[in-house]
């Protein structure tokens, strides 16, 4: 699925731009697209490095363990194949609670840990669980409170009440989230 | 003290907390800071190759314009339902690219205005979700995932709601 889906991309992407006559731009894109991807990179790793430190200090003092106990009677609700103390939930857990912060780049090596220890016990290690899909789709739906750079963006462009979206944005998370989490239990229980 | 200046204290009480705590409990702060940040260096090395494959795919496609000149194909039909047709390009790239639908959420901002009814709805859609194929490539891949499942759909579903419901929020609170 992945394969077919980066597949297609890429042809349709080139066979639509020589089409539309767009050579000279997807030969650009061919040569810059590695660097572009390490600049990326580059600003993602070390934020990643020092959260993989902070993280494992929160794991030692008992935060994680204690973040996923306050949401156990979401998580057993919505990941009802997975144990109560299933280390995955503490990753997971922190991986929420720092996207409801809506600081992105902290949370993933939360979620990286999160899909890790999922798949440790994954008896089919090419094909995602059930638990897997739902917590992407958790990630996806975009749990997050505050958008710290939206804010930012439009208090900067001159917004008159850059906060007067706060309370519509987390309304429009909380619909779309619980949505996508029903739609999933029902492609899920429809699969199997 | 208004919620902008209250967002830039956010992530440094996060590391308050975390350090406050594990400062009471004694944990033998820096060897364990140490460790985590060398299992943060792998991690990273094991997420790149994901992360340049997809960008290359993602920025090919992106920019094709094909994404965006399909949806105005469906634009009379949009303008029909009375449906805010600038906000397409957005929502069609809202799943596929964090980075280029934040700049397109900027564009809205410049052409319409911050406060107007198409950059209120633009700030929304770009709040209220994540990146879906980002998501789904980044984590899927870096444990070797193949087959995803019903994972895309679930996904693109969650933006669709979205979009739906971040027009129907702003149109009725303004």
């Amino acid at each position: 699925m992945v394969n077919k889906l980066w597949g297609s991309f890429i042809v349709i992407g080139l066979l639509y731009g020589f089409l539309t006559g767009k050579g000279e731009i997807m030969n650009q894109e061919l040569i810059t697209c590695g660097s572009s991807s390490f600049e990326l990179f580059f600003q993602m790793f070390p934020m990643m490095i020092l959260w993989s430190g902070i993280m494992k200090i929160a794991s030692e003092a008992g935060i994680l363990s204690f973040l996923s106990r306050l949401l156990r009677p979401f998580f057993s609700l919505i990941f009802p194949e997975l144990k109560k103390d299933d280390p995955a939930l503490e990753y997971i857990a922190s991986n929420l609670t720092i996207n409801m912060l809506g600081i992105h780049n902290a949370s993933t090596p939360f979620g990286l840990k999160a899909m890790q220890c999922l798949q440790e016990k994954n008896p089919k290690k090419d094909t995602a669980t059930k638990s897997m899909i739902t917590f992407l789709v958790l990630n996806t739906s975009g749990v997050t409170l505050i958008a710290t750079d939206i804010l930012s963006i439009r208090s900067g462009m001159g917004a008159s009440s850059p906060t007067d979206l706060l309370f519509i944005t987390i309304l429009a998370t909380v619909i779309n989230t619980t949505l996508a989490l029903l739609m999933n239990a029902y492609l899920g229980r429809k699969e199997t | 003290m208004n919620f902008v200046t209250l967002g830039n204290y956010l992530l440094p009480v996060v590391v308050l907390f975390i350090i406050g705590i594990a400062l009471y409990k004694k944990v033998s702060l820096f060897d364990v800071f140490v460790e985590g940040a060398k299992e943060g260096i792998s991690l990273g090395f094991q997420v790149f190759p994901c992360l340049l494959g997809m960008i290359f795919g993602i920025n090919l496609l992106l920019k094709s314009n094909l994404v965006t000149d399909f949806f105005n194909l469906f634009s009379p039909i949009f303008s029909l339902l009375n449906f805010p047709k600038e906000i397409l390009p957005l929502a069609m790239i809202r799943p596929i690219s964090g980075n280029a639908s934040f700049a397109i959420m900027i564009d809205i901002f410049t052409n319409y205005g911050v406060d107007s009814y198409l950059g209120r709805i633009a700030a929304v859609m770009q709040g209220a979700t994540d990146t879906t194929i980002y998501v789904i490539s980044l984590y899927f891949g870096s444990i070797g995932i193949k087959n995803i499942r019903y994972a895309l759909k679930a996904g693109l579903f969650a933006d669709f709601i979205t979009l739906v419901v971040s027009v129907l929020l702003i149109s009725f609170f303004f």
